[in-house]
């Protein structure tokens, strides 16, 4: 429980320009990754050039097309849902190492992470709710339901890496895994965490919220400017949560010969490939299904995970 | 920021709630007053810690109760709620009268 | 002087938005006003000093106001709720209850002579919590688990109307359970 020395603890203020900045890099690259991946798995490769400009070009189509309206909506909380996304995923990224340090260096990172990320949900429930739409409401509710399936074992997951670095603060569990990867003793935990992160951007298989069997559910009636907000702050938060598994699983910027931030950037782009390639692989899951797998076989594992390196870190003598 | 300015906000939080819970006739707006009165309390708390006894850690616990309390009165009041509402299709307060005398 | 300020922007949007709970004509707006009722009393407690329960405290409410929502949506008779709608009783007592309780309370909180703040706060407040919580108040803790147990129990069977005989037959030799929806794990 020694505290790390608070002046090379966190990033400069500056970095908080630079931080949304570099996250939308990010996606912007996952997005031509997915497009690539997606297009050859339908059988109809396109070019990296083509799939460059894609995500830059159906930025600016957005940007210029014509704002939907709907009877009777209502768009304070409409447009406040769909701002709310790309907020708290950049706030969550506050706590992101990049390299050895974060933007700020909470004393409860992990918590404050968790926490902006729930946002999420207040957010698809009310863009699904404040387009005043059948289906776009059905799916705020799918995310709803969605939430209450993959959050617990998410919170467990988590929870064991704070639990295994004895801190709650994201320096000090990339600290504790100088040596050992957390993923090599808690490899439950990893495998939860990556799920819930897919469930929580309603990614690859959990994208039931959003799915086409609802005409894009809580996105249905998006267009415009709302859509490129909404969807990037999606990507924004799909980006985040998978990079977070690098400090909490993966070791952060441990690693040899490279140094810290590359490994970062190397591991976060592994984890990205891996949550894409799961997409392109994986049909929709229902989210009836999705609970019941997650509550009666992912909670007892995730706990029983917890417990075991509890002990472990009993057993090295924590606390 | 004061103690009596933190205590004041909190029981015009808990006036609010109580006036919520005492007028509304719909059962989830009344938690939603319940919930405001706890949310009074919680500032309370914080205050109260914070200005009188900083050095321990009841305020702190008195808060994690307080929460708690919160999570299981919506978990009853709801579970309350569905279960009137399907023997009786009751969702107002006014309906609920049994126990009046 | 800077948090003279924000607790003064922070306590006023408490109870601003406190009221409009029940000023809106929406339950969607009433709930999430609810919501940042509680974000600013969140703010507060991390005013204060108290990073985890405030961190903590946000976390819980935006989960416990989504669920709000729903419940809201689902037992109100005017869900929409553009349209205004006034579905009060006996709010005159009611004012007159609250704004005496308020009168008490601030009279209280203005006339008594508080104690001077004593001793320092402990530098890392999270273990101290959780030391207390494991150590001296124990109790409190095991207290407040077995409530959270039981209400867990006398929620679901206050909230389900369906038994096993309803998901397995009268001889409880169904093959597969008959059940509203179907689950992942093929019970």
């Amino acid at each position: 429980m020694t505290e790390p020395a608070p002046v090379l603890a966190a990033l400069p203020t500056w970095w908080a320009l630079v931080l949304p900045v570099l996250l939308l890099g990010a996606v912007w690259l996952v997005l031509v990754f997915d497009l690539v991946v997606g297009a050859r798995a339908g059988g109809r490769p396109v070019g990296v050039g083509a799939a460059l400009v894609a995500p830059l070009r159906e930025s600016a189509r957005l940007l210029v097309g014509q704002r939907r309206r709907t009877l009777a909506a209502d768009a304070l909380l409409w447009r406040a849902g769909g701002a709310t996304l790309p907020v708290a995923a950049i706030g969550a990224a506050a706590v992101l190492p990049l390299g050895m340090r974060p933007l700020a260096d909470l004393s409860v990172g992990v918590v404050w992470f968790n926490a902006m990320e729930v946002f999420a949900w207040a957010a698809v429930w009310l863009v699904g709710w404040g387009a005043n739409s059948a289906l776009s409401l059905v799916g705020g509710y799918r995310f709803v339901a969605q939430g209450l399936a993959y959050e617990l074992p998410h919170m467990f997951a988590i929870i064991t890496a704070a639990l295994g670095a004895q801190s709650l603060r994201m320096t000090d569990i990339v600290d504790a895994q100088q040596d050992l990867w957390f993923v090599a003793i808690m490899p439950v935990a990893f495998v939860a965490y990556l799920l819930s992160t897919a469930a929580m951007a309603f990614w690859g298989p959990f994208d039931a919220p959003v799915a086409r069997d609802v005409a894009g559910g809580a996105a249905a009636e998006l267009s415009g400017v709302d859509r490129l907000v909404f969807a990037g702050g999606r990507w924004l938060l799909f980006v985040v949560a998978a990079a977070m598994a690098v400090p909490l699983f993966l070791g952060g910027g441990h690693g040899p010969w490279l140094p810290g931030w590359l490994w970062v950037v190397v591991k976060t782009a592994v984890v990205l490939a891996a949550l894409v390639w799961l997409r392109h692989r994986i049909p929709t899951i229902r989210m009836d299904r999705w609970t019941e797998i997650s509550w009666i076989v992912l909670m007892p594992l995730t706990i029983a995970q917890a417990l075991v390196v509890a002990l472990v870190v009993l057993g090295q003598g924590g606390i | 920021m004061t103690l009596q300015a933190f205590l004041l906000a909190a029981a015009a939080l808990f006036s609010i709630g109580l006036f919520g819970a005492l007028t509304q006739q719909s059962i989830v707006m009344l938690m939603m007053g319940l919930e405001l009165m706890l949310n009074g309390v919680i500032l309370a708390a914080a205050a109260f810690w914070y200005f009188l006894a900083p050095a321990g850690t009841e305020g702190q616990v008195l808060i994690v109760v307080v929460v708690t309390a919160m999570a299981i009165e919506m978990a009853a009041g709801f579970a309350v709620v569905t279960a009137i509402y399907r023997a009786k299709q009751i969702d107002m307060t006014d309906g609920a009268a049994e126990l009046q005398g | 002087m800077l948090s003279a300020i924000l607790f003064w922007v922070l306590a006023v949007a408490a109870v601003v938005f406190g009221g409009l709970v029940f000023r809106v004509d929406s339950m969607a707006r009433a709930t999430f006003c609810l919501l940042i009722s509680f974000l600013a009393v969140v703010g507060l407690v991390l005013l204060v000093g108290l990073g985890y329960l405030g961190v903590v405290i946000a976390l819980m409410m935006v989960i416990e106001m989504v669920i709000m929502a729903v419940f809201m949506v689902m037992f109100m008779m005017n869900p929409a709720g553009l349209m205004p709608m006034s579905m009060f009783h006996n709010t005159r007592g009611s004012a007159v209850i609250a704004g005496g309780t308020f009168a008490v309370l601030a009279a209280g909180i203005l006339l008594v002579d508080w104690p001077a703040r004593g001793g320092a706060a402990a530098p890392d407040l999270t273990f101290a919590l959780g030391e207390a919580l494991m150590g001296g108040q124990m109790l409190t803790m095991m207290t407040l688990g077995i409530t959270l147990f039981a209400t867990i129990v006398a929620t679901v069977v206050l909230a389900t109307d369906r038994g096993r005989y309803d998901r397995l037959g009268d001889d409880l030799d169904a093959s597969t359970a008959d059940d509203p929806a179907g689950g992942g794990v093929g019970r």
